[in-house]
């Protein structure tokens, strides 16, 4: 609602001003010539284009002020291709502004509601189809086609059931089972705790049964860091202690957040970094957050030698790896 | 009658005969639209979906969405002989192989974050212009709609070469929709086909990018253009124009020119990006793969306010009945953006009902007239832009010397306590505007002369405004709170309540303006001495 003061008066629209093409025949003419012009610079870009295309050479490499180094083919079709297409432009709404008629005109508005005839004779319409379907006599009708419609959605949602298997266990296991070897990625080497120097840190994973190929979606849960500390470094547990062998600690990869490989080392304060969204990990309060928006630590891996003297995992991990989900436990 | 004219004659004929074209058509190429820069914006991004389709086509000649394993031996030479997907191999074959190949792939890409963000621009001028008034609320609707798909289809669209950025961009949305309570875990198998990342989403997204998105994209397009077509655009105040007109420049020809000479403008300009300005670089990062990271990792720009969001969140996460729940990506990752998009889209109806207006209206507000709806639309972007702020807060961090925990303690105090300042300064400014029009109405233009009187005193001449001016300073209607009626004449309380004691609140907040002069004002200075 508003109170509408009486407005000041509306002096209407202004008088129209001729431009200098409109009355001055030979500002007419200069501006179809401009015009003229751009639209044959649109031409000359697609010269440009197709000599670039044809008879540049793809491996020949130019200096371009701010870009550097510059493949020529590329950048020669592309600036044709530009120049042909901005020209074109360039002349028609110079075209559009200088010799086409620029006085505004004025339209009416109506308004958009249908007259009140209209209107009653739709409701009468309207009314009269459903009476004469007899909807509102025969509610049995009604009412099972309602019943029926809705049923008749559940298919279209059952058939996007085969889109994927059920999730099962899948997210609770890795293929890290008691007594797996650590292996170099890449390489599948496996290691001994010597060939970590105190400050190293390695991606591993565990080691392939001969013959099977390790697939993304093992690497997604898999993955595992080394690091090497002093042991006197760690303000673990007793458990979590045992966990590690000679100051070598092992978490998963993935991070507890969204799933981003955490991938940064910092040596001299020991955390892990999350590229992705900067969650921050303690290597030495096994992989407690510091910062960031991730809630759980890393799921840490229980790790030890075996007879041959290479590092194994002890046991499988205790918990889920990766982000959090609905099914998860803790 | 030339040879010509009889030829375009008998072909109209031809046409007319069979269509009836002529009668609509006759009508239509006289169409008045108004003229204004700012109704430009919705014009880029009509030519950047066109762009994107011609682009796109070209790229699906060559692109394979396949997860095949195949070993690169394109002429790319640090990735020869690394095994990849086929959708990584063949998006760099498109990049070194095919000519022009890589300017198509850079149009494309440059020609999304253009549309996005013509998108959103144009979103602005409709909002603060208040262009979303009745009868216009369903094509706000459809235009809020336009722009989470656009999003959406952005994202799909770079998810799709497979390399390391990409995959890790997936491996977020990945995330998210695990964590939706009960049913993520399903959803996520559904969506991959099985424990990420799967071999099935990559083709899966692609039919989605290329065929289903597109499709919505053209139908709700042409809504959108129909309604304008059929309502007729909003006009800027001003001399002439009313509330029952439309003054412009007919389409045919000055409109035509201009808006396809336009077209090529846009084309031209995203072409000229193409060549010279490389985006998305993706030889450099490598092939998916979920174990390894590139640091600094930046979604396109329409995502990052998400990112931003995600990296300020707390860690939040319970386990309570067995169950897990992760705060720390609901909130920022579906909630937040819920409200957001929900509350944009009911936003016509809400202003609308709080101020009581119920009219018409096809003149656009100036902003200042219109302090709360302004300040509203400056808190919610210094919301946005804040959060996208802290979306690349390690690359900021890199670049301005801070730590990422600096930026990050600045995003999460800052994302609650800028906003609402946002609203006071912003609502302060437009009073003060009102302010200076009032002055300018009743005063006029300070000229800088200064004119010494014949007793010694100085005073600078001030020059009137032409009536023009002062219309257009003065046209615009003020509201009134709506009063609050807590029992009616013979005592029975309003039924409404609290929903009558809201209304009235909001009323007469937005009714808190400075009075723009009357006529019997301005005739009182202009009879008096100056």
């Amino acid at each position: 609602m508003s109170k509408e003061l009486e407005p000041l008066a509306d002096p209407g629209l202004p008088e129209h001003i001729h431009r200098k093409a409109d009355i001055d025949p030979i500002a007419a003419k200069r501006a179809e010539r401009q015009v003229a012009v751009l639209f044959s610079l649109s031409a000359v870009g697609t010269l440009l284009f197709i000599y670039s295309f044809f008879f540049v050479s793809e491996d020949l490499f130019i200096f371009v002020p701010i870009m550097g180094s510059t493949n020529a083919q590329q950048l020669g079709i592309g600036i044709g291709m530009a120049a042909s297409l901005l020209f074109i432009g360039f002349g028609a709404v110079h075209w559009a502004k200088t010799l086409m008629p620029d006085q505004e005109v004025i339209a009416e508005r109506h308004e958009l509601r249908s007259d009140p005839k209209d209107r009653e004779e739709f409701v009468k319409t309207a009314k009269g189809g459903a009476q004469a379907a007899g909807l509102g006599r025969r509610p049995l009708i009604k009412r099972s086609l309602a019943a029926a419609a809705g049923l008749a959605g559940l298919p279209a949602v059952l058939l996007l059931r085969d889109l994927g298997p059920l999730p099962g266990n899948a997210l609770n296991e890795t293929s890290w089972k008691s007594g797996t070897r650590l292996v170099t990625d890449p390489g599948d080497r496996p290691i001994k705790p010597s060939d970590l120097e105190v400050g190293a840190v390695a991606q591993v994973m565990p080691e392939l049964a001969t013959g099977k190929k390790r697939t993304l979606e093992d690497i997604a849960k898999d993955a595992v860091l080394l690091i090497r500390l002093r042991p006197s470094e760690f303000q673990l547990d007793a458990e979590r202690l045992s966990w590690t062998y000679e100051g070598i600690i092992a978490f998963s990869k993935i991070c507890s957040h969204m799933g981003c490989a955490v991938a940064l080392y910092e040596q001299t304060t020991k955390h892990l970094l999350c590229p992705c969204h900067q969650s921050t990990f303690d290597v030495t309060r096994a992989a407690k957050v510091i910062f960031g928006p991730a809630a759980r630590p890393l799921p840490q891996l229980a790790i030890t030698v075996d007879a041959d003297g290479y590092l194994i995992a002890k046991q499988p991990f205790n918990e889920a790896v990766g982000p959090s989900f609905w099914e998860r436990k803790s | 009658m030339t040879a010509r004219e009889r030829v375009a004659g008998n072909v109209a004929n031809y046409v007319d005969e069979r269509t009836g074209a002529a009668a609509w058509l006759k009508k239509n190429l006289n169409k008045v639209f108004p003229d204004h820069w700012s109704f430009m914006l919705g014009e880029i991004a009509l030519y950047s979906f066109v762009i994107l389709l011609l682009s796109g086509t070209f790229l699906t000649f060559w692109f394979d969405p396949s997860m095949r394993h195949v070993v690169y031996e394109g002429s790319y030479q640090p990735l020869k002989d690394v095994e990849m997907s086929a959708a990584y191999a063949s998006t760099l074959h498109i990049s070194f192989d095919v000519r022009g190949g890589l300017l198509m792939r850079q149009i494309h890409h440059w020609a999304a974050l253009i549309f996005v963000a013509a998108i959103v621009v144009h979103l602005l001028r409709v909002f603060f212009t208040g262009a979303f008034r009745k009868p216009r609320e369903f094509n706000w609707i459809l235009g809020v709609a336009l722009l989470t798909l656009a999003i959406v289809e952005g994202f799909l669209g770079y998810s799709l070469p497979d390399d390391l950025l990409s995959g890790t961009g997936i491996r977020i949305a990945h995330a998210i929709i695990q964590s939706i309570p009960v049913v993520g875990t399903y959803l996520s198998f559904f969506a991959f086909g099985g424990a990420f990342p799967g071999e099935v989403f990559i083709p899966r997204i692609y039919i989605v990018h290329v065929l289903l998105l597109p499709g919505i994209f053209l139908a709700l397009i042409t809504i959108h253009l129909m309604l304008v077509w059929y309502q007729k655009h909003t006009q800027y105040p001003g001399p002439g124009r009313t509330e029952k007109n439309v003054v412009g420049y007919p389409l045919m020809p000055v409109y035509m020119a201009k808006a396809g000479g336009f077209f090529f403008i846009v084309f031209g300009v995203t072409a000229f990006l193409g060549a010279v300005a490389s985006i998305n670089p993706l030889w450099l990062y490598g092939p998916y793969t979920p174990g390894q990271i590139s640091a600094g990792s930046q979604p396109d720009w329409y995502m990052g306010w998400l990112d931003g969001l995600v990296r300020m969140a707390p860690p939040l996460e319970t386990y309570l009945f067995g169950k897990t729940i992760s705060w720390n990506i609901l909130i920022p990752g579906l909630i937040i953006p819920g409200i957001i998009f929900t509350g944009m889209a009911l936003y016509p109806f809400i202003e609308s009902w709080l101020t009581g207006d119920k009219r018409e209206h096809h003149l656009l507000d100036r902003p200042r007239n219109v302090p709360n709806r302004t300040a509203l639309g400056a808190m919610s972007l210094t919301f946005m832009v804040i959060a996208m702020i802290n979306g690349g807060n390690d690359i900021i961090a890199t670049h301005f010397d801070l730590t990422i925990n600096q930026i990050m303690w600045f995003s999460r105090i800052g994302i609650i306590v800028l906003p609402p300042l946002a609203f006071v300064i912003t609502k302060r400014i437009c009073l003060s505007l009102q302010r200076k029009d009032r002055e300018l109405v009743l005063h006029g233009r300070e000229t800088g002369r200064l004119v010494m009187l014949p007793h010694g005193e100085f005073v600078e001449v001030h020059e009137e405004l032409s009536p023009a001016k002062k219309f257009a300073l003065t046209q615009h209607e003020q509201p009134v709170a709506i009063e609050l009626v807590k029992e009616d004449a013979r005592g029975v309380i309003n039924p409404k309540g609290i929903k009558a004691k809201l209304q009235a609140r909001f009323s007469a907040a937005n009714a808190e303006n400075i009075a723009k002069p009357t006529p019997a004002e301005v005739k009182e200075l202009e009879s008096g001495h100056h």
